[in-house]
């Protein structure tokens, strides 16, 4: 049997010591009418070489971005990712430990987590942050409930341009322990109507919660966002969805966000058909006492030599039970580890450069569609990701996968008023040539 | 030598790998976006060479224990050995590569992975229908209560209670009250299991359900489960198991049998995926058939041959997770069942389960054995009688280290006294149970003897004991510039 290297010395040796004949004894005190009678029933086991063929022919079976050339974003972004991310994480040391609960055999998990709080509080330009959650949209979700938590009010309210499925998991985090979502919309533009949230946000509203680019690629008018927050009393959430963006753009410290969350999917991990992601979980210090999951602080030994150690444990489920922050134990530790190396490999420069590149090659191919008289459906500015008009999106996206191309994702699954768009993303891995194609492409079946 | 932080090595316009060009140099980002929307200043990353990086964090992961390099008997945590063709198979393009948005005639490959694991687990735990949505065993808990309260609140009662013993992971607790339950402990009887009175005695028809551990945390078969199911049922309740400790039961004896009606499993756990170092993992939940309607969407069902990701299910709970779950986990745990079939699970649960009582039945002379009843996958011993030497579990626990072993849990159950708790997983060599057997017995000579050793320990790794004390009450929680190397 593979992966038991018990011999069958080695058990009667073991069954002995405990005066015991069959293995079928050590559980002789599990009642008769609670045991399996027959075996499971589960397909007959396969050899190394035997899986290895099986799952190469399920594999074989999808059809992905290597395979069709694909302008999909909307929360999970296809971006490059460099060669020491995957080489470092298949090692043994880094994905084989638990969680880091004996510092002194753990300095090096411990260590790469510093080091993604320190890089993440830089990105978001926050003052602290955790050592991950489980993707962007939990992460929100957790924003919530500690601004819940902090002001002891009882309701949120959310932009309608954040991420519709992160919002789906917010009402499912707060309404079944009575907290109270509530929704402000969007205006023709794309921006979140500042105003309309501003009349929406009364005595009981804990935070607002914003999505900077938005779910619409729209970047969203941060200096009235910001204006907002300072006028009235209530935190304000923001979430980035494409953190890519934060190598140009204002990120959410600058704007007075109190609590800044985000999906570091961008940043070295791949598609993997949804996840695991990383959740990104950063705030003010002084919320610090209310914050969520694993927090990795530095200390010294009894030599005085540096080291780091999980910390602040006080607030966590195994310490406080009931009465913890969070329920979260495992989080994305993997995850936090290869963004913290993706980070260190692109480097200060680099990471600017991609994040420029992002957003110049969305505008030429958005000129490029124009040239081709083809719509977009917002006004705003917008990052790497925006939305076009088509007369009929679900003819145009089979067109584009005959021609192989996955267009994006058609927004009338989510925004009924949205029917006739698709949301585009770009990011460095499109050439300039492909760009091209699809804005000639999309002039073509604009009008289909 | 110790190692540096990233940002303490590298100069200022040292570069890493090699970027991509910008094609658009002649287009100005301040041509395209107003400056009030872009940053001022660039987040002080580090600016260093290719070779530096993967040196650091080489260096780095060598200063950690880990399965690959370290027998770790971290009792509740099912510490076994990942499979390298797992780890290599789950990473294959036609896996890695897959958005989640594409249609689904473009996905068939990986919905068949889901589908198929989703009935192997409800097979392995004896259950109808399952999500594979939750990231960890958590996520899964908070997760099952929901659809607990989602399925009283479509009956129209609103239950306000779960009952969990006090031997119960801190998760339990933490996780009612997310779901916007009171948590009511009750006291484990003498025997360390289930108090069948006490628990008589709190069930009422404000209890939404009561959740349970089995084996429970000291590693005891809950022998009266099938009983806790009947009371709990007859006040309409429902049985949540926590699937913590599933590595002991594959192929033995299913949950779903016994009457739970929600388990949530852990994947990185029983089914081999790796822990990451804390994370991700994978928490799917199993449940028998009323609460299917309220699994969270999508579910995937098989239609003409076909996989579907369904969302039209009006009485579902949302969404606990964007898009369908920790895919790469699934697809490692799926190997793992495909190479193991029926035979080899219950080879797993029986050897796991041989090898925590070999253990523990060495060692329960020289530490004691506060609940002296034959362990499944793990047991808990008590360190308490090292206290008249000044010895603490923690000072057992870091001499440990010095062995060359990862300590097991400690403190925890918090109803053993300084606990010690013991899984060491089937895919250990015996060789290896004896050193670390020999090296516990050890350990509680040099107490009497030497105590100072231990209180002094770990002497051999990389820090020595450090101090939390200090981190907790001054936090540095990022590296600052100006701060220097303290």
């Amino acid at each position: 049997m593979p992966f038991i290297p018990h011999t069958e010395e080695d058990v009667r040796e073991m069954l002995e010591s405990l005066g015991l004949k069959e293995k079928e004894e050590l559980f002789s005190h599990i009642p008769e009418k609670i045991r399996l009678k027959s075996p499971l029933s589960l397909p007959n086991p396969l050899s190394e070489m035997e899986i290895e063929r099986e799952i190469e022919r399920i594999a074989s079976m999808n059809k992905g971005v290597m395979d069709y050339i694909s302008f999909i974003g909307a929360g999970s972004y296809n971006h490059w990712i460099p060669s020491t991310v995957e080489s470092l994480l298949n090692r043994g040391e880094i994905f084989s430990p638990y969680t880091p609960y004996q510092p002194e055999a753990s300095q090096g998990t411990l260590t790469i987590l510093f080091e993604f709080q320190t890089m993440m509080c830089e990105l978001f330009n926050m003052e602290v942050s955790n050592a991950s959650v489980y993707d962007g949209a939990s992460a929100l979700a957790e924003a919530c409930l500690m601004a819940l938590r902090i002001t002891k009010k009882n309701e949120v309210i959310l932009s309608s341009a954040i991420h519709p499925e992160y919002r789906r998991v917010v009402r499912t985090y707060l309404e079944s322990a009575g907290f109270k979502v509530s929704e402000v919309q969007f205006k023709e533009s794309g921006e979140t109507d500042i105003e309309a949230l501003e009349k929406k946000i009364s005595d009981d509203t804990a935070a607002f919660a914003i999505q900077n680019p938005n779910f619409l690629g729209i970047i969203e008018n941060i200096e009235k966002i910001k204006n907002l927050r300072e006028r009235v009393n209530a935190m304000l959430i923001s979430c980035v969805t494409e953190p890519i963006s934060l190598g140009i753009l204002k990120p959410p410290g600058s704007y007075k966000t109190d609590i800044a969350v985000g999906e570091g999917k961008s940043l070295g991990i791949p598609l993997n058909f949804g996840g695991p992601y990383l959740g990104i979980f950063t705030s003010k210090m002084e919320y610090i006492r209310n914050m969520p999951g694993r927090i990795v602080g530095e200390t010294i030994d009894i030599e005085g030599k540096r080291g780091f150690v999980l910390t602040l444990s006080t607030r966590e489920q195994h310490i406080r039970r009931a009465k913890a922050t969070s329920n979260i134990c495992t989080n994305h530790n993997m995850c936090a580890i290869a963004a913290t190396i993706y980070l260190a490999s692109v480097g200060k420069e680099g990471f600017k450069r991609i994040s420029e590149i992002n957003l110049k090659k969305a505008h030429f191919l958005a000129k490029e569609l124009s040239k081709n008289g083809v719509k977009l459906r917002f006004s705003s500015p917008f990052y790497n990701e925006f939305a076009v008009k088509f007369k009929n999106p679900q003819k145009a996206l089979e067109i584009g996968i005959e021609k192989g191309f996955l267009i994006g994702l058609p927004l009338g699954r989510f925004y009924p008023s949205l029917e006739d768009s698709i949301l585009i993303n770009v990011t460095e891995i499109h050439s300039l040539e492909v760009l091209s194609d699809l804005a000639k492409l999309l002039g073509e079946i604009k009008d289909v | 030598m110790s190692e540096k932080l990233i940002f303490e090595l590298g100069k200022s316009g040292r570069k890493g790998v090699s970027i991509p060009e910008d094609e658009l140099k002649e287009l100005k980002v301040e041509e395209i976006l107003d400056k009030r929307l872009l940053r001022e200043e660039d987040p002080s990353l580090p600016e260093i060479s290719e070779i530096e990086v993967i040196r650091h964090y080489t260096r780095l992961s060598q200063l950690n224990f880990c399965v690959d390099t370290h027998f770790y008997p971290l009792g509740s945590c099912t510490m076994k050995y990942n499979p390298r063709i797992a780890e290599k198979l789950a990473s294959l393009k036609g896996f890695s590569t897959l958005h989640p948005y594409e249609p689904e005639e473009l996905v068939q490959g990986a919905l068949k992975i889901m589908f198929e694991l989703g009935k192997f687990l409800c097979e392995i735990g004896g259950f109808d229908a399952i999500t594979l949505q939750p990231s960890a065993g958590a996520h899964g808990e908070l997760t099952g209560l929901l659809l607990i309260r989602a399925y009283h609140e479509h009956k129209g009662k609103k239950r306000t209670k779960v009952i969990i013993p006090d031997s119960a992971h801190g998760t339990n607790p933490a996780s009612c009250t997310l779901a916007g339950y009171r948590a009511v402990e009750i006291k484990s009887g003498k025997d360390g299991c289930i108090d069948i009175d006490r628990l008589r005695g709190e069930l009422d028809e404000e209890t939404a359900a009561v959740m349970i551990t089995n084996p429970n945390t000291l590693g005891l078969f809950e022998e009266k489960i099938a009983e806790i199911a009947e009371l709990t049922h007859s006040v309409g309740a429902l049985l949540y198991g926590d699937g913590a400790n599933l590595n002991a039961l594959m192929g033995i004896s299913r949950p779903g049998d016994m009457g739970f009606d929600v388990l949530h499993f852990n994947l990185h756990k029983t089914f081999a995926a790796p822990h990451g170092g804390g994370g991700p993992g994978s928490g799917p939940v199993a449940v028998k058939k009323e609460l299917e309607p309220f699994l969270p969407v999508p579910v995937i069902v098989e239609r003409d041959g076909k996989y579907h990701l369904d969302y039209d299910r009006p009485l579902s709970i949302g969404k606990v997770k964007t898009f369908y779950g920790n895919f790469s986990v699934m697809i490692k745990a799926y190997i793992y069942i495909r190479m193991m079939g029926a035979e080899g699970l219950k080879r797993v649960s029986e050897n796991a389960v041989l090898s925590a009582r070999y253990v523990i039945n060495k060692l329960k002379e020289v530490y004691d054995l506060p609940y002296d009843k034959p362990p499944m996958h793990e047991g808990v011993l008590s360190g308490k009688k090292f206290k008249e030497y000044g010895v603490k579990t923690l000072d057992i626990a870091k001499r440990l280290l010095d062995y060359g072993f990862h300590p097991p849990t400690i403190y925890f159950p918090l109803i053993v006294e300084e606990a010690i708790m013991i899984e060491p997983t089937e895919t250990e060599t015996k060789e290896t149970l004896d050193a670390f057997i020999e090296a516990m017995l050890k350990i509680a000579k040099e107490a009497k003897e030497n105590p100072q050793l231990l209180k002094e320990a770990p002497h051999t790794t990389p820090v020595r004991r450090l101090d939390e004390v200090k981190a907790a009450k001054e936090p540095i929680l990022r590296w600052k510039k100006d701060k220097g190397e303290s």
